[in-house]
């Protein structure tokens, strides 16, 4: 029997979303999110040429080499994949930017590239493999790491974890969403929100390092993310209204949003009203999912896109990067002119 | 020995377009408009004039100094002495007239404590400020903006500056505001009409107005640097304010909205972005290069130091940037208001591991123009990251210099391929040496090509873009890029060499900003029976023409604002069969280079050598 390839919508197999073979411990929680990433630019029907992938230095920012072969790449410093992409945005505004960091790349020496890119609107999705130690230089903590984290060099950590998602939010961050590689069914349809959303998309995956920070009572292990996950609402992605089952839902059990690109994703209720788009609200469930150890994820925060970067420019439709040499050197007579205006 | 201090100005004669003054201010007091309005006066006048800002690390209150030098004979270089002190600060005014040389002149506010001169004769010329304020009707808070026009109105009459250029200047000045330029042109005719009918005058400096300077323009290399990267088609510009390299961005802010609106579309064409800090400068800069941008950054040494992995990635990854660096004194903080050219050896090979950059370096601010649009060429041609180095004295201080003229060859964009040339190309990959030059071809996103993508790292990488730890590749691929800077050198700007009348024995060889004083000091030298042919190197790495020259010296003086002699120091490892030749001098005090000093110092190196002088 022939076997068939299944397609998306612009006729293009999973395969051609694939990246080199992943080089990361086996079990590591960043291959899930290559993976997720991979199929969730593929179910979006988004060529691969359309998206580039920058990242930082760390085990996640090599994870960028992972997927997506047919999109351009950028594994640049340590903590400044942020600076990367704030430039590399303006070279062709249509192409996706797919940020990959991790939590010692944005917590702690790109701390504050992390909360300036939101400033800026930038637009891109910011995902941040998030788990707790620095595993690329053999497990030290991380900023954050859980405060009475044991590791084997340097004992008990001493000091309060940073809160990323917290960090998003009062940032100005549109978007901010937190996920676990434990649930990729949530990690796909975030991913998928993320990336039809038209400004900044902060995703903070919590990612386990099964090397070194993989301890059954480990904030940012398998086990604590299993036992402790807490979604705030189940999540479905919709590519347009048409494609929604409304009938699916229970009447007043769920709420749908619409996303900038006219896509649309429905909450659904799980034990309590959540409203992500009350500030407060998600402050307050940051705060307190810390405080009584549960593990909040989903979509913690959706607003407005303030305008982005490009749209503050007032560009080109057209790529900068592709206008020809003629239309970027002024007239010779504009020359004569400030000579004239400097005797 | 000849007499070079001239510290004494003696006989009858009128000495006529040769004065050097200093006006002496409280910074915030708006004394700068009033010193551009005499300072552009003299150019107008047709006189070859420099001025130069003397100014401290404030915003308000301390004492800052404008020194205004007119030379017929073009040299405008620092002196270090004073003909004219025009004195408006009480705290600074007895050490001023200490600068004067004898037989030289004072004008002082006549409000402040009349100075203690005993040591020389001096002509003194008070100015009666505050009274002929009462004359006018003023806002206050606009009182010490109007006094300063008074100098400008009596120092201007009594050199004997028509008041029709006075006029000029001012409107020049105030051009967007009429009414602002003639209530200001008010107060000067005030003081001048006051010096007329009230000052007799019994010094000897005169200016006499020459033929109009008309290819010369009056302006500082930050505006030449902003205005040559525009016309360069720079598209992408991140930076973050540090002085002196501040105003080279807010220039390119002036001017982008009139300059940059694409022919096509009327929308912008390049965006200027100021940034978190100087690492997110460099990065955002070389991201938007990567992108396919031609991009760059602009700071001062401290925000190099912020740069500097970046730029190591930009060198290994192969994206072009160009990075300008307006010095100031260092290390540290420094004096960050005050000019040096301490950069040059951080830069050459900036950054961790195997690494050797191009540094281009403007003497004038026409080359300032000039190298900011041949840098952005020159590293899209080389794919590397393009230092141009310039400093505080070149950066911030308004020159006479000349008119900029329009590019004389089309942008160059490099090996960029689109999606047409790399279906041509058999087995592209990004690092692949396709041309035996080093240079590879380059792709940018957006390329819609299936083949176009690669992976960008600072990590080992092979001819297509993936990780490779093997020894050889990564030789192979370290030396390629080695080769390929070894090309750069012909489309560097090669020295500028300035002949001794005779036969020279010695050279002698600057960069950048001393350019006007060490043509002086060749020409002193010369009259002190030296003949020395001077070379100012205008880029590294250097090309034969530098080795040549220094072969054919028996000594070379290597003139330079830093303590170690840099530029000594890089042309000795590189010409090290004649490093012998190669003799220091350095002055590091913070301010331009003064040219008797230098002759002085040569001349004594000269007679310690044994030559007979």
């Amino acid at each position: 029997m022939e076997k068939t390839v299944e397609l998306n919508r612009i006729g293009l197999a999973l395969a051609d979303y694939k990246g080199k073979p992943s080089t990361l411990c086996p079990g590591c929680g960043h291959n899930a999110i290559a993976n997720q990433i991979q199929a969730a630019v593929w179910e979006l029907g988004i060529l691969p040429e359309k998206v580039m992938k920058i990242s930082g230095i760390g085990c996640s920012s090599k994870s960028a080499n992972y997927f997506l072969n047919r999109s351009f790449g950028f594994n640049g410093l340590h903590g400044r994949m942020p600076t990367l992409a704030t430039g590399a945005c303006f070279g062709d505004s249509s192409i996706k930017i797919l940020g990959i960091s991790g939590d010692g790349d944005t917590a702690s020496i790109g701390l504050g590239h992390f909360k300036h890119i939101i400033r800026r609107n930038v637009p891109m999705v910011y995902i941040i493999e998030n788990n707790g130690c620095y595993g690329l230089t053999k497990g030290q903590f991380s900023a954050t790491s859980d405060q009475g984290l044991v590791l084997k060099h340097q004992g008990v950590n001493l000091l309060p974890p940073l809160d990323l998602c917290m960090e998003a939010l009062i940032s100005g961050a549109s978007f901010v969403a937190r996920t676990f590689s434990g649930d990729v069914k949530q990690m796909k349809e975030l991913i998928k929100a993320a990336i039809s959303q038209t400004g900044i998309a902060v995703i903070d995956v919590i990612s386990p390092c099964v090397t070194f920070n993989n301890r059954d009572d480990a904030l940012q292990s398998y086990s604590w993310g299993r036992e402790h996950e807490a979604p705030i609402q189940g999540i479905t992605f919709f590519s347009s209204r048409e494609d929604m089952q409304l009938e699916n839902f229970e009447e007043g059990t769920y709420r749908e949003i619409k996303l900038p690109d006219g896509s649309y994703i429905v909450l659904k209720k799980i034990d309590k009203d959540y409203d992500p788009t009350d500030l407060n609200a998600a402050l307050d469930l940051l705060t307190e999912s810390y405080k009584y150890h549960y593990f909040a994820t989903g979509l913690i925060y959706f607003s407005d896109v303030p305008p982005t970067i490009q749209e503050q420019y007032d560009l080109p439709a057209e790529p900068l990067n592709r206008l020809t040499a003629d239309r970027l050197r002024p007239s010779m007579e504009s020359l004569e002119a400030i000579n004239a205006s400097l005797y | 020995m000849l007499d070079t201090t001239q510290d004494s100005v003696q006989g009858n004669e009128q000495i006529v377009n040769e004065v050097c003054m200093t006006i002496c201010t409280v910074n915030g007091s708006g004394s700068a408009t009033a010193n551009n309005i005499l300072y552009r006066a003299l150019f107008r006048m047709g006189i070859l004039t420099s001025g130069k800002n003397i100014f401290p690390s404030n915003i308000k209150g301390l004492p800052t100094w404008f020194v205004i030098r007119a030379s017929a004979r073009g040299y405008t270089g620092r002196v270090e002495y004073d003909d004219m002190v025009v004195a408006m600060n009480p705290a600074t005014i007895q050490k001023d007239v200490s600068y004067l040389r004898n037989g030289g002149v004072l004008f002082y506010a006549d409000h402040l404590e009349k100075p203690e001169i005993t040591d020389k004769e001096v002509i003194i010329y008070p100015m009666p400020i505050k009274t002929l304020m009462k004359q006018v009707d003023v806002p206050r808070n606009l009182q010490s903006y109007m006094e300063n026009m008074l100098y400008v109105g009596i120092v201007g009459q009594v050199l004997r500056i028509p008041e029709e250029i006075l006029k000029a200047t001012v409107e020049h000045q105030f051009r967007s505001k009429p009414a602002v330029a003639e209530s200001n042109f008010n107060i000067v005719k005030l003081g001048f009409q006051y010096a007329l009918e009230n000052i007799e005058k019994t010094d000897r400096y005169y200016l006499q107005p020459l033929p109009e300077l008309r290819d010369y323009i009056l302006t500082d290399g930050n505006n030449a640097a902003a205005l040559g990267s525009l016309y360069g088609g720079l598209q992408f510009c991140a930076w973050y304010p540090i002085t002196p390299a501040t105003s080279l961005v807010e220039s390119a802010i002036d001017h982008v909205g009139k300059l940059r609106k694409d022919p096509k579309t009327g929308k912008n064409t390049c965006v200027i972005l100021q940034v978190e800090d100087e690492l997110a400068a460099a990065g955002a800069a070389l991201g938007a290069g990567w992108a396919g941008l031609r991009a760059m950054t602009s700071t001062s040494g401290p925000g190099i130091s912020l740069m500097t992995e970046n730029i190591g990635l930009a060198y290994f990854t192969e994206t072009p940037m160009v990075i300008w660096d307006v010095q100031r004194v260092g290390p540290s903080t420094g004096l960050p208001t005050r000019t040096a050219q301490g950069d040059l050896s951080m830069l050459y090979t900036l950054g961790h591991g195997d690494t050797k950059h191009v540094i281009l370096i403007p003497g004038t601010v026409t080359e300032c123009f000039e190298f900011g649009w041949r840098s952005l060429d020159i590293a899209e041609k080389y794919q590397t990251p393009i230092f141009v180095l310039s400093d505080l004295d070149l950066g911030m201080n308004a020159w006479v210099t000349k008119r900029f003229e329009y590019p004389n060859q089309p942008i160059e964009r490099g090996k960029i391929i689109w999606e047409e040339q790399l279906e041509q190309i058999k087995d592209w990959g990004r690092y692949k040496d396709l041309d035996g030059d080093g240079i590879p071809y380059r792709t940018v996103v957006g390329n819609m090509s299936k083949k176009a993508a690669y992976f960008a790292r600072g990590t080992g990488h092979d001819e297509y873009g993936n990780y490779s730890e093997d020894p050889k590749n990564w030789s192979d691929m370290l030396n390629r890029i080695g080769a390929k800077l070894d090309g750069v050198v012909k489309d560097l700007p090669g020295p500028i060499i300035r002949r001794a009348k005779a036969d020279a024995d010695i050279g002698i060889i600057g960069m950048g900003s001393t350019h006007d004083a060490m043509i002086e000091a060749q020409d002193i030298l010369a009259e002190m029976s030296i003949q020395a042919d001077y070379m100012r190197v205008r880029s590294l790495p250097a090309n034969t023409d530098v080795r040549e020259f220094i072969a054919s010296h028996a000594r070379n003086y290597v003139v330079e604002l830093n303590r170690d002699g840099q530029l000594r120091q890089i042309l000795s490892l590189e010409i090290s069969e004649y490093s012998e030749k190669l003799i220091s001098i350095s002055e590091i005090g913070g301010l331009p280079l003064p040219a008797a000093w230098t002759a002085e110092s040569i001349f004594a190196k000269e007679k310690h050598n044994g030559k007979n002088c």
